[in-house]
């Protein structure tokens, strides 16, 4: 799956600020929360791009941004070289046709009171040119079969399926369009752990069959890796570190990335007593007041005066093989155990 | 592919499982059954569990939604609403003394001193209309009769030995002006208040990020060590499990199907249910490929499977299997899997 080509998402230096207001009639802005600030990255055919981070870090606003679902403050999104920021009307539903969304919760992502066919159906009442009317119920019965459920339970409701198949359903629905980029928003975090692999597994059979691009969501790192091409981690509204699947997980070079890793508690008690841990102290600042220069410096131990100077830009550095934002950026190997 | 031959069940009775014989653990789960009369009939969510445990041990529950690891434990604590649950069957000893058969106002005394417990949810575990250093307080007043004032003094001082930053000043703080890690450790010194021989962890860290995950299994830990706490952790990862347990309880639809100490189960499981959850974990030099995925779903409790309940999903079943319950087969002082093919399981042959 090696990126060749055009890119189809370009994503450029995007920022979202929500606005913090005081007083009720003149709403003065006294602040602003920095969900994302400052994304940039490339997304290519059939390839998937992990994001990682703690809660807060932005994650779910970049999903939004990418989905036109919030309006950026500054910067763009380009899905196959059309500007998402400047595009109106027919243009816009164009390319949102092209990018689709899995939800993180398959129960309260599908409407109850809704019938599974018109659940996945419903993208063609807005996008009726995919599917003329009477080819609607077809078209959905073979969705409902590419996604492994029976498409004889195309009258059933939500509540008549399990975690796992409603995550289906909701796959199904964002295949619907046949889109090139699905973004997953933890799309496996809400189900169990024996259902987990099968919707995973699931996912890796789509991408190949349709030569998908994902940004794949997640905060399960094992999961992350095993799934993507290429692996983002994200920081208080910013990408401290990206590379390949290898390169973040064998080399991380980001003291940040290097923390999240060893944080992973590892599925094997062999040698457990000797296992490297960096335990963070205490909680990520807020984005409302990001710390001066490095974000990271707060929590870092190796902080110098130029971190609180001097912001560290993404870009590779001396002795590494990827992009990370760190002035003392290091390879250090911290998942597996010598 | 029949039984091998010889191969005699030494079936044991539940009571020899709990440690070392002879002496009386400080924890013993017997044969416990939990069913909950709903309107769609009984769901038997605890059927014949049995474990032990004792001082300074860790024993992990692991499982799936629905398997029957929470209720247990709630059992233990006496907390289950009864009705609609109903105890039919089985003792919990807690130092020799069965507390299903206590007065309420007895085992009032055992919870919360005796035995405590840290729920998943800490947002909705606290109450939100009292500040933190009540709720905290409210442990040694309503147990030790404390004064308010030496309570609240009391509550700064366990805020500190949970490593709250700043605890004087925010011990008027309420529950939301916490972040979750900090929130989960409000809930972990109430449940340490009284200095507990058991602490029941039932999935402490599932709601929260790796890395506050790793503050707070790291905090647990070492409120171990310095008062040799046993502890039952209630989870379905198995990253926390392999990093702190001693030993491991698998269960799947109200039963313990596999019962071993850590490092067992990890290199070699003996039930089927175990090892598929082994082999799902994405692996790294299996990258690339499908990943092993237990097919099928969950019993639903209203409508268990006949025999054994993991039969449906099961790659080693055999016609025995739909028609019958295996016992939980001894497979050495230790260890114990109820699958009546544990042998051919152990070996990694057929599937």
């Amino acid at each position: 799956m090696a990126p060749q080509g055009e890119p189809i998402l370009e994503v450029r230096d995007l920022v979202k600020h929500f606005p913090l207001t005081q007083g009720i009639v003149l709403k003065r802005q006294i602040g602003a929360i920095k969900a994302v600030d400052g994304v940039s990255f490339d997304l290519h055919r059939g390839e998937t791009l992990g994001v990682v981070g703690e809660s807060g870090c932005g994650k779910s606003t970049l999903a939004k941004l990418l989905m036109a679902l919030e309006q950026p403050t500054s910067g763009t999104v380009r899905v196959a070289g059309r500007d998402l920021g400047s595009a109106r009307g027919a243009e816009l539903k164009g390319i949102r046709r092209n990018i689709q969304m899995v939800m993180q919760d398959p129960y309260t992502s599908l409407n109850p009171r809704m019938t599974v066919g018109d659940i996945v159906g419903e993208p063609y009442e807005i996008h009726s040119e995919v599917a003329p009317k009477g080819d609607r119920r077809k078209k959905v019965q073979e969705l409902l079969e590419v996604v492994g459920l029976n498409p004889d339970h195309i009258n059933r409701y939500p509540h008549q399926f399990s975690g796992g198949q409603r995550q289906r359903i909701g796959i199904a629905r964002g295949l619907a369009l046949q889109p090139e980029i699905i973004v997953c928003d933890e799309p496996v975090s809400a189900l169990d752990v024996s259902i987990q692999a099968q919707v995973i597994n699931l996912l890796e059979r789509l991408q190949n069959e349709f030569n998908l691009a994902y940004i794949f969501i997640a905060h399960d790192l094992s999961v992350v890796r095993h799934i993507s091409d290429r692996v983002a981690v994200m920081y208080l509204g910013k990408i401290v570190e990206i590379g390949k699947d290898t390169e973040i997980y064998d080399r991380p070079s980001h003291p940040y990335t290097q923390a999240l890793l060893s944080a992973v508690p590892v599925p094997d008690p062999e040698g457990r007593e000797h296992r490297e841990r960096i335990i963070l102290q205490g909680d990520p600042p807020s984005p409302a007041n990001p710390p001066s220069g490095c974000r990271f410096r707060t929590r870092c131990w190796k902080a110098q005066e130029i971190c609180a100077e001097q912001e560290p830009l993404l870009q590779i550095r001396p002795g590494t093989d990827h992009e990370s934002a760190c002035h003392f950026a290091e390879a250090h190997d911290v998942v597996h155990v010598s | 592919m029949n039984r091998p031959a010889g191969a005699v069940d030494t079936h044991l009775s539940p009571s020899l499982f709990s440690g070392s014989l002879g002496t009386e653990p400080l924890l013993a789960v017997d044969n416990l059954h939990v069913e909950f009369t709903t309107r769609q009939g009984v769901a038997r969510a605890v059927n014949g569990v049995s474990y032990s445990l004792d001082a300074g041990e860790t024993l992990a529950v692991l499982g799936e939604s629905g398997s029957g690891k929470s209720v247990t434990a709630q059992a233990i604590m006496g907390i289950l609403d009864m009705p609609p649950a109903r105890i039919p069957k089985g003792e919990i000893r807690f130092r020799g003394t069965d507390l299903l058969k206590l007065s309420e106002s007895a085992r009032s005394q055992i919870r919360g001193q005796q035995i405590a417990m840290v729920f998943q949810d800490a947002l909705s575990a606290l109450n939100p209309v009292f500040t933190v250093g009540w709720q905290i307080a409210e442990m040694f007043r309503v147990h030790r009769g404390m004064g308010r004032k030496a309570a609240y003094a009391k509550a700064i001082e366990l805020m500190e030995r949970v490593r709250i930053p700043a605890a004087k000043q925010r011990v008027n703080d309420y529950p939301h002006q916490f972040s979750g890690g900090m929130r989960q450790r409000i809930m972990i010194a109430m449940s340490i208040a009284l200095d507990p021989e058991i602490l029941i962890a039932d999935e402490p860290t599932t709601a929260l990020d790796v890395t506050v995950q790793a503050q707070i299994m790291e905090l647990l830990a070492e409120l171990q060590r310095e008062s040799n706490m046993a502890m039952i952790l209630i989870t379905h990862d198995l990253g926390v499990v392999a990093d702190v347990a001693d030993k491991i309880a698998v269960m799947y639809a109200g039963r313990i199907v596999e019962n071993a100490p850590v490092h067992d189960v990890y290199k070699n499981p003996a039930h089927p249910y175990a090892k598929g959850l082994l082999e799902s974990i994405p692996r790294v030099d299996l990258k690339g490929q499908e990943l092993y995925a237990i097919k099928g779903l969950p019993p639903n409790l209203l409508d268990m499977p006949t025999g054994c309940a993991f039969h449906p999903r099961c790659p080693y079943k055999q016609d025995e299997c739909v028609t019958e319950v295996p016992p939980l087969h001894q497979i050495s002082g230790t260890r114990s899997s109820a699958c009546h093919y544990w042998r051919e399981v152990l070996d990694g042959t057929a599937g």
